[in-house]
């Protein structure tokens, strides 16, 4: 029994695990969440919308009258908390979310999985372009000799930054889309084509996918430089910076290997606590520009009450977000010499 | 001596103010001397006295909302204030070094030890030299840790995988990289602990002579002082009181801040209570003209002390108002 | 100078010294005056508003719809009204005045609660350390990676009813406390090791004593960044919430507004009176409140202050 403990005690020295652990917590509190929340009310919605939808008529209706008594089977507010809670934890480690309420027979897992890949498409694109031009531009901008006007183009981004995206995305639409008629309104790509993968086709996702882009882009670039700049600034007042320029070192290094250098770590670190808030953020943008990904999904099910689509789409969220800090977290020693792989 | 025949460093009457919202604060008011190529000038004083102030203006290293208001820092015959901003940068580390207070802080995290130390190299070449190889770049670093009394393989280690002692033999050996002619000293072992000041003190000392170079020591702890330096100059205020041999001022001080100052000292054989100096010295933002060290004493002397040389290399500010105290 | 004794008032003294300091300080901050300038124009707009103007027409089918501003609304007889009226028969106008202080008052709700709860758990976690510091903070960074809207929307959706707007602070507020709670933290560890908290410490000094009256009063300006930064992430969470449409239905909010104009496509149509006001109104809240926290931001942070 000791030498067990001392096997946990031990691996937990290691950085990898402690993060791993960290994601598997999420994803633990995630699920039971998803589970808890609904039945804290007392009654569960589940059953009535089931019934509703059945009672719809139609071709579904003995789909339906079937899937709500499997329901309360698994379910049923007769079983003990447990029980339930069981059943549920089997159905979700093998990512089984049941089938939607509104699309039925359609399963959650292929309306997500539709959606999934143009959402991860646009986000990880908007995201990459806007943390690098956001951190550079921040980085210039904490720099004290650097040109002068750059302060001046930068203001007015800065300042969008407190926008969110989706007022943005209204403004955009507005001017470029309905006034000026450069991009088209809505959809990821024209709504008489199929997709396909031509190159035509690509231009056309692109061009579907600027506005909505580019929303997402302009409102998050200036929270990435304006966190930059206050780490320059922060960065400068140390010690070693001071020393730098007494080695007679030229700007150029000293703004890259000294500043930037140890300035993007926390930036790192924010980028990794960020991705909620980006991802959130482009649900509504999403729903504006009627873009076919995770947001408009949501939002779609929302309307619809359509319950199992929401569950399982928002744990598939927790576990991707969980996954990319993951990743980001235990690529983080690289750039930081202190922070060790082992006894981190 | 002509001007353009003398070796070491020279500063003529310099001024270094702080701009601040509520006035100018007079860190370095006027202060000259000279230093003879080879030779070691400590510079002590209470905190406050502007020490760190004028180490850092040797280097031309003043910050906003610092400025260097007046004077001359002659390093033989070039005032380096009128050097050009890229001339100065490649004056730094190859004539004038500075090795940092404490180093807790001093090294880039980030970087491994030998990048620190090499870079200050690259950045000193000219277009037209070749780049220094990949096996010289090896040789130099090894040739640098040793010579501070530290493996080669220091240099593939990170800052934070070094203590204090060995973070300042590298930022020692970074400092006399180029065989700078002026070595600035800014209280190098206060956050050491005795035994490896000791050591510390004796390497830099050691590479000092080596490279016959001067080294100016800011520090506060006048035992270390006595032990090191050729010449010290007392600092008050933001003025230099005393300036001389190490042997007269701590022998013979003529000012009486020095005076106090040494009597503050313990020694061995005197067991008797400590003797402080009463009062603290005064804010410096908005002086009166006048002698400073008079009013701590409340004593008045409206016109500014001379500075005047009272024996063969023996300066002190000649204050008739305040001499006798502490005789 | 002479050696000062530690007395009651002398905290007192202080907090009162910073509050004049600090208006003085706004005048040489204009990110701080112009922020607040923001807000200052919004709270006049509708103290204005509900003094001159008929705020009942907010519900719907008061007017006739689809009316361009000043356009003569034939179905009740009645000259325009300056911002329109949307499709459903509101006066725009009307709930823009009566929307306004619905949705900032959903930021200030979930804003306090956010700021005390968070204020609180990083004075416990940061002053006590060890396994409590352990326990919180990983509470903290679960907080932080899961996004906290969609876990409002899990909420949200399950309830039969739709949320009053202070239903909707105290919800929102479930979520407002995590970013306070890291930022104020990580400030209170920096304090704790410094000089002045060990000697007041060394000096027998109690822990809430401390906290109180030596940290609490440097940690003001932060507190004040972390409110402002808390109403301003709540406002933004509300918003979202309602857009999506699980807001109080009845309520003219400017996210339902939004909601509404999304439903009614009021884009194709060109209807720029309809979604233009909460736009804007939008967008000076959070420039205004973001300013302001830039604003004490350079103040807590010197080194960021322009120079003299």
């Amino acid at each position: 029994m000791k030498s067990i403990s001392k096997y946990i005690g031990n691996i937990f020295q290691y950085y990898i695990v402690r993060r791993f652990l960290f994601f598997i917590l999420i994803i633990w509190l995630a699920s039971t969440a998803i589970f808890l929340i609904p039945r804290l009310s007392g009654q569960d919605p589940v059953k009535e919308k089931l019934l509703l939808e059945a009672q719809r008529g139609g071709h579904m209706q003995s789909g339906l009258e079937e899937m709500a008594k499997a329901y309360q089977k698994k379910f049923g507010l007769d079983k003990p908390l447990i029980v339930q809670y069981g059943n549920y934890m089997k159905d979700l480690v093998r990512f089984d979310f049941g089938p939607s309420i509104a699309y039925f027979p359609k399963s959650v897992n292929s309306l997500i999985g539709d959606s999934v890949i143009w959402t991860l498409g646009l986000l990880s694109v908007v995201t990459f372009i806007a943390f690098f031009a956001g951190t550079l531009a921040g980085a210039l901008l904490g720099w004290p000799r650097s040109p002068g006007f750059l302060q001046y183009i930068f203001m007015p981004i800065l300042t969008l930054a407190a926008i969110p995206y989706y007022l943005l995305a209204l403004v955009l639409i507005y001017i470029f889309a309905f006034n000026l008629e450069w991009f088209p309104l809505f959809g990821g790509y024209a709504v008489a084509n199929l997709p396909s993968w031509s190159f035509s086709f690509a231009i056309e996702v692109v061009h579907h996918a600027i506005l909505p882009g580019a929303s997402i882009v302009l409102a998050s670039l200036g929270f990435w430089a304006l966190g930059m700049r206050g780490m320059m600034i922060t960065t400068q007042g140390e010690d070693f910076m001071i020393q730098a320029e007494a080695k007679g070192l030229k700007g150029v290094r000293m703004f890259f290997n000294y500043a930037v250098r140890n300035a993007i770590l926390p930036q790192t670190t924010a980028l990794a606590l960020s991705l909620g808030t980006v991802f959130t953020g482009s649900v509504l943008v999403e729903v504006i520009f009627r873009y076919p990904g995770l947001g408009n999904t949501l939002y779609q099910a929302i309307r619809l009450n359509d319950f199992f689509v929401i569950r399982g789409l928002i744990f598939i969220v927790i576990v991707a977000l969980g996954l990319a800090t993951f990743l980001i977290d235990i690529a983080y020693p690289l750039l930081d010499p202190r922070v060790s792989y082992k006894k981190g | 001596m002509s001007t353009s025949d003398f070796k070491g460093l020279r500063v003529k009457d310099l001024k270094v103010y702080y701009d601040t919202p509520e006035g100018v604060v007079k860190a370095v008011d006027g202060i000259s001397f000279s230093l003879v190529q080879g030779k070691r000038l400590a510079l002590v004083g209470e905190s406050g006295s502007g020490k760190s102030t004028l180490s850092m203006a040797l280097m031309r290293l003043t910050r906003p909302p610092g400025r260097i208001a007046d004077g001359n820092i002659f390093l033989d015959d070039v005032d380096i204030l009128d050097l050009d901003v890229e001339e100065m940068r490649l004056s730094r580390l190859s004539e004038i070094s500075l090795v940092p207070q404490g180093a807790m802080n001093s090294l880039n995290p980030v970087l491994k030890i030998k990048d620190q130390i090499l870079d200050g190299l690259f950045d000193h070449q000219v277009s037209g030299d070749k780049k220094i190889s990949k096996d010289e770049q090896k040789t130099r670093v090894s040739e640098l840790l040793t010579a501070v009394e530290l493996l080669p393989s220091v240099g593939d280690m990170y800052p934070h995988e070094l203590s204090g002692g060995m973070k300042q033999r590298v930022a020692i050996a970074i400092a006399t990289s180029m065989d700078p002619k002026v070595i600035v000293a800014d209280e190098p072992t206060s956050a050491l602990d005795v035994v490896v000041q000791r050591t510390v003190m004796q390497t830099l000392g050691r590479l000092q002579e080596g490279l016959e170079a001067s080294i100016v020591l800011v520090g506060h702890d006048m035992g270390l002082v006595a032990q090191f330096a050729d010449f010290v100059g007392v600092m008050y205020a933001g003025k230099m009181v005393e300036l001389g041999p190490v042997n007269s001022v701590f022998e013979k001080p003529l000012h009486p801040y020095t005076r106090l100052l040494i009597r503050s000292l313990p020694t061995l054989e005197n067991k008797e209570d400590f003797i402080g100096i009463p009062g603290l010295p005064p804010p410096l933002l908005n002086l009166p003209p006048g002698c400073t060290f008079c009013t701590r004493f409340d004593r008045e002397n409206k016109n500014d002390p001379p500075w005047k040389e009272v024996s063969k290399d023996h300066w002190i500010s000649e204050c008739n108002v305040c001499s006798d105290i502490g005789k | 100078m002479t050696t000062s004794t530690y007395t009651e008032t002398d905290w007192k003294i202080r907090y009162k010294k910073r509050f004049f300091n600090f208006l003085r300080y706004v005048r040489r901050n204009p990110s701080l005056g112009v922020g607040l300038g923001f807000l200052l124009s919004l709270f006049l707009f509708v103290v204005i508003g509900y003094a001159v103007y008929d705020t009942e027409r907010f519900r719907p089918l008061k007017t006739g719809t689809d009316l361009a501003p000043f356009e003569y609304d034939s179905k009740k007889g009645r000259d325009g009204y300056p911002l329109g009226t949307d499709r459903q028969g509101r006066d725009v106008m009307s709930v823009m005045i009566v929307g306004v202080p619905l949705t900032i008052q959903i930021g200030l709700i979930a804003g306090i609660i956010g700021i005390t709860v968070g204020t609180v758990l990083a004075f416990v976690a940061a002053y006590f350390g060890g396994w409590i510091d352990n326990i919180i903070r990983t509470v903290v960074d679960v907080g932080l990676t899961i996004p906290g809207i969609l876990i409002l929307i899990l909420i949200a959706v399950n309830l039969q009813s739709g949320l009053t707007v202070t239903q909707m602070g105290l919800a929102v507020s479930a979520v407002a406390w995590v970013w306070p709670a890291r930022t104020i933290r990580s400030q209170v560890l920096v304090m704790r090791e410094q000089l002045y908290v060990e000697i007041a410490r060394l000096s027998g000094t109690g822990a809430i004593s401390i906290m109180f009256k030596e940290m609490l009063p440097n940690l003001a300006p932060y507190i004040g960044a972390s409110f402002v930064g808390s109403v301003a992430s709540a406002i933004l969470a509300s918003v979202g919430l309602e857009a999506l449409g699980l807001g109080p239905f009845d309520s003219p909010t400017l996210g339902m507004t939004i909601y509404w104009n999304i439903q009614f496509s009021s884009i194709l149509h060109g209807m720029w009176w309809w979604f233009g006001p909460p736009i804007v109104v939008l967008a000076i809240i959070f420039v205004g409140l973001f300013l302001i926290t830039a604003g004490l931001d350079e103040w807590s942070n010197p080194r960021l202050r322009k120079r003299v």
